[in-house]
């Protein structure tokens, strides 16, 4: 049932705001695919591309090997979750439920007891059983999205859009749904691409993440991939916290000033680059001939961590990093740093 | 990593792709022609299309004749009423719209809702019914005029009459501009403005009433539109005499009951300019408006 | 508020948020004042001079036979051009409320055009087209067709003059919905048309029905423009509005309040429903737009 999404160099434009400037990704079939990027990235432009809500300027969208040019939206069978849901506000749940049951042709169409059965099969599956008179405003906002993706779901969709899930919830609905959604998904196995500007969403829920910025893909890959390794210096700001020191390669090691900091590099090139670490990759040592010399001036609670705010010379921007439990420097402390774990980038 | 074989390119947007219509955003909701045809279509045959009649008949009076027409006594005598009267009647709304739009936001009182909702009277009642009515209290038998007629003051069949019809039907202009900005104008904004250690007054003045400005003006000026070119509310209290209390919207209808259409389409024409330069202001208004306080 | 235990402190800080006791109640008494004159009097007028002679002479002047046709009329008129506007107006509000294109503010300013031309005009435009000496009269008076002085001049000066009522209430309540509830029926497969009956339209009823209100009120109690068209033959070319205009000048007073006080309940009756339609669905009708 579920298909494979191929987009292929799709391009659009709005008046003069190219909302995507060639953009290419392969969906396996059942695969759940998160498009992070933040706002005017283009990324609900990419995802109503590929529900056929716009019509991209060149490029083309494919499910298996059908070019989606040629559907029309009713043919696409795509199930689409709005971002503020979208909910006929005068129908009750059922009715919404059954909304694209009914518009279908009178030969297609299922009977009005089936339409019911599989009404109330479709709430039981996401778990709002006994909701079926109630109307959209008489529900709360982690009901209404069940609503939305129950109403998306009962067309049987061939590929499953969400845009923004999540985003009109509290922090603690946003939790507990992104565990149902994953779950949800195992069961019913729909090729699902969803749009998100919450990296840690991303991260938690897709089986891969494309990352969008200003029109562009900047990497796709597994959230470990795309966490540890990031294609691009966007990638890895926008994914988590990093510290960022200006270095210069040099034979296999990155040196800050005239220190080195980092070794052990396979790449022949050298020259100025980039070095970003998150602060979990910064750990206070007592001697390591590679590390960062730096004054602690402030100790924070950062969830269940604790960090440091590391000054260090040549640095406007204090350096941040994560303590492990055991250490426990005092501000005005003298440290060394060392990097476990860093992305180069050569300077632009 | 154990997933599928992933393939991504990204590339620059080198290809120009501009949509061939540019003229309007593609968008896959239907009827768009359709939608825009009935429109375009009922929007020239009752309305354009009768409009450019009006504009031709008095082109075709003749440079001399329109002349002859704006300038006659009688013809400047019915603009003068009618543009004075409407400035007039527009002022005196705009100070006491101010002041009722202030009353029913502001105050709690019993009866407020019903005042609120009588404001759109004159919005609701036909014009003729309006005029008769305060034509017959108005006269000087009538219930005000009875009361005014010990002080020699003659409201009814003199250019005070035409005032009064005009005051009555541009009211509710400047109180439904002034009363959504009065009601979203957040308390906080006096607040902050008493805790600066402001007065009242100075709270007011300063605060409060520049922020009302755009929609009073907005007010002021579609009740003086809207009461240049009235007539039904106003023929009957005016008393039309030729010179004296005749409007420029009666002139019209004499000139056209004497088979004279161009003299009525020269006076009209008038009246339909200054109404569009009215609507031009009134968008000028809006667009500083909303480029200095980010409403209207 | 003097005898208030309230600190001295709490009290000033209330006197520079709120106006104080006098200005209150002169603000009060100028704006009950001059509601009571120039709103509530002129409508008290009405009903008091209809009935001044008595309920019979009332009955009697409503119940007469010219009184009777300017009724029927005055219906005719309005059931012919509130329908239409009511098309027309959906139509330009799904145009301009979902979709961008070029022109589309010159657009919206035609179609409110109408609210600023004398409606003394929006009559006289028809005569220039269609009168004895129009541009057309004289193809017109070849082929038998009468419109001025005429059902269809009356109908055409009251579309006219109502013509924006409709879209304007509309546009900005279909602006604010946005386009979303309608991809979402298209997505799951409905046709443009279920799509508009189903979904579109039960969005916007209560706005709609409200412009249609309005408009109807408007087309009902129309004078200036039907003044210009109408050629006032008794009984024939007469709406209501018309035939309060007649009598009036026939010093027939009691019949001229009677037939007004009719068109007075109807203000009455569209004011009272338009506010309740404020009160209860004020979400769903943009207040701002009222006029």
């Amino acid at each position: 049932m579920s298909v494979a999404v191929t987009i292929e160099s799709v391009q659009k434009s709005f008046s003069n705001f190219a909302a995507l400037r060639g953009v290419s990704l392969d969906v396996q079939p059942g695969e759940l695919v998160a498009l992070l990027g933040p706002s005017g990235s283009g990324k609900t432009t990419l995802l109503r591309l590929i529900a056929g809500l716009e019509q991209a300027d060149d490029g083309r969208v494919l499910f298996d090997e059908t070019d989606t040019r040629r559907l029309s939206l009713r043919e696409r069978r795509i199930g689409f979750v709005f971002q503020h849901y979208a909910l006929f506000r005068h129908m009750d749940v059922a009715s919404n439920i059954a909304f694209g049951l009914k518009a279908r042709p009178r030969s297609e169409r299922p009977s009005a007891s089936e339409i019911s059965r599989r009404v109330s099969e479709l709430l039981e599956l996401v778990q709002l059983g006994g909701l079926e008179r109630r109307f959209p405003t008489q529900l709360s906002g982690g009901q209404r999205q069940r609503v939305a993706l129950a109403r998306a779901l009962a067309i049987e969709p061939r590929v499953l859009l969400l845009d923004e899930p999540f985003g009109a919830l509290d922090a603690k609905v946003r939790k507990d749904l992104r565990g149902w959604l994953r779950d949800l998904h195992r069961r019913t196995g729909h090729t699902t691409l969803f749009v998100t500007h919450d990296q840690e969403e991303a991260l938690e829920l897709a089986d891969r993440v494309a990352i969008l910025n200003d029109g562009r893909l900047e990497q796709v890959g597994s959230p470990d991939d795309v966490y540890d390794h990031p294609a691009t210096p966007f990638v890895c700001e926008f994914l988590g916290e990093a510290n960022k020191l200006p270095v210069e390669v040099v034979g296999g090691q990155a040196f800050f000033g005239n220190r080195p900091v980092l070794g052990g590099l396979q790449q022949n090139q050298g020259g100025a680059a980039s070095l970003y670490v998150r602060p979990q990759h910064m750990r206070i040592v007592d001697d390591t001939p590679l590390a960062l010399p730096g004054v602690v001036e402030d100790l924070r609670r950062n969830g269940p961590l604790r960090r440091a705010e590391v000054a260090v010379e040549g640095l406007i921007r204090r350096i941040d990093v994560d303590l492990a439990s055991q250490v426990a420097p005092a501000i005005g402390e003298r440290v060394r740093l060392r990097i476990t774990h860093g992305s180069l980038f050569a300077a632009a | 990593m154990a997933g599928p074989s992933i393939s991504f390119t990204s590339r620059r947007g080198d290809c120009v792709a501009v949509t061939a219509s540019s003229w309007r955003q593609p968008s896959i909701l239907p009827g768009f022609g359709l939608s825009l045809a009935i429109t375009i279509s009922a929007l020239s045959l009752i309305v354009l299309i009768p409009l450019a009649a009006l504009f031709l008949k008095a082109a075709s009076a003749g440079p001399a004749d329109i002349w002859a027409i704006i300038t006659s006594a009688r013809t400047q005598a019915a603009l003068r009423l009618s543009f004075g009267a409407a400035l007039f009647s527009a002022i005196l709304n705009a100070i006491f719209g101010l002041i009722i739009a202030w009353v029913l936001v502001r105050y709690r009182f019993p009866g407020r809702r019903l005042l609120d909702a009588a404001v759109d009277l004159p919005f609701a009642l036909p014009t003729a019914v309006a005029g008769i009515a305060l034509a017959s209290i108005y006269a000087p038998n009538g219930w005000i005029g009875a009361l005014l007629a010990p002080y020699n003051i003659k409201v009814a069949y003199t250019p005070l009459g035409v005032m009064v019809a005009l005051v009555f039907i541009g009211l509710p202009f400047v109180v439904r501009t002034v009363q959504p900005v009065l009601e979203e104008a957040d308390a906080d904004i006096e607040e902050a403005a008493a805790l600066l250690g402001a007065s009242r007054l100075r709270t007011i003045f300063r605060v409060i009433l520049p922020g009302i400005v755009p929609a009073l003006l907005t007010g002021f000026v579609l009740a003086f539109a809207r009461a240049v070119g009235e007539y039904g509310s106003v023929i009957f209290i005016a008393g039309n005499v030729p010179m004296f209390s005749e409007i420029a919207p009666l002139l019209i209808v004499i000139r056209l009951e004497q088979f004279d259409y161009a003299g009525a389409s020269v006076v009209a024409t008038i009246m339909l300019i200054v109404s569009f330069a009215l609507i031009l202001a009134i968008n000028g208004i809006q667009s500083w408006s909303r480029g200095r306080l980010g409403h209207v | 508020m003097s005898d208030s235990p309230l600190p001295a402190a709490i009290y000033r800080t209330d006197r520079a948020l709120r106006d104080g006791f006098w200005i209150r109640a002169l603000l009060l008494t100028l704006a009950l004042g001059f509601l009571l004159l120039f709103l509530f009097l002129p409508l008290i007028a009405v009903f008091v001079e209809a009935f001044a002679k008595g309920y019979g002479l009332f009955l009697e002047s409503i119940t007469e036979p010219d009184a009777l046709s300017a009724v029927r009329l005055t219906l005719l008129v309005a059931a012919i051009a509130v329908p239409f506007n009511l098309v027309v107006g959906v139509a330009a509000a799904w145009a301009i409320a979902k979709f961008e294109f070029r022109g589309k503010s010159l657009l919206i300013s035609f179609i409110d055009l109408p609210f600023s031309v004398s409606p003394v005009i929006s009559g006289l435009v028809y005569v220039l087209l269609f009168g004895a000496q129009g541009f057309l009269g004289p193809w017109l008076k070849a082929h038998d067709i009468e419109i001025i002085f005429a059902l269809p001049g009356l109908v055409l000066a009251t579309i006219f003059v109502t013509f924006p009522f409709v879209a304007r209430e509309l546009i900005p309540h279909m602006q604010a919905l946005g386009s979303s509830d309608e991809e979402a029926a298209l997505t799951l497969g409905a046709s443009p048309w279920r799509t508009f009956l189903t979904i579109t339209l039960p969005n916007v009823k209560w706005s709609l029905f409200y412009g249609v209100l309005l408009c109807n009120a408007r087309a009902m109690g129309e004078f200036g423009a039907v003044t210009v068209v109408s050629g006032r033959i008794r009984g024939l070319t007469t709406t209501m509005p018309l035939h309060v205009e007649i009598l009036y000048n026939e010093y027939n007073s009691v019949a001229a309040f009677a037939v007004a006080s009719l068109l007075a309940g109807l203000a009455l009756v569209t004011l009272a429903l338009k506010t309740y339609l404020e009160w209860h669905f004020a979400d769903a009708i943009s207040a701002k737009s009222r006029h």
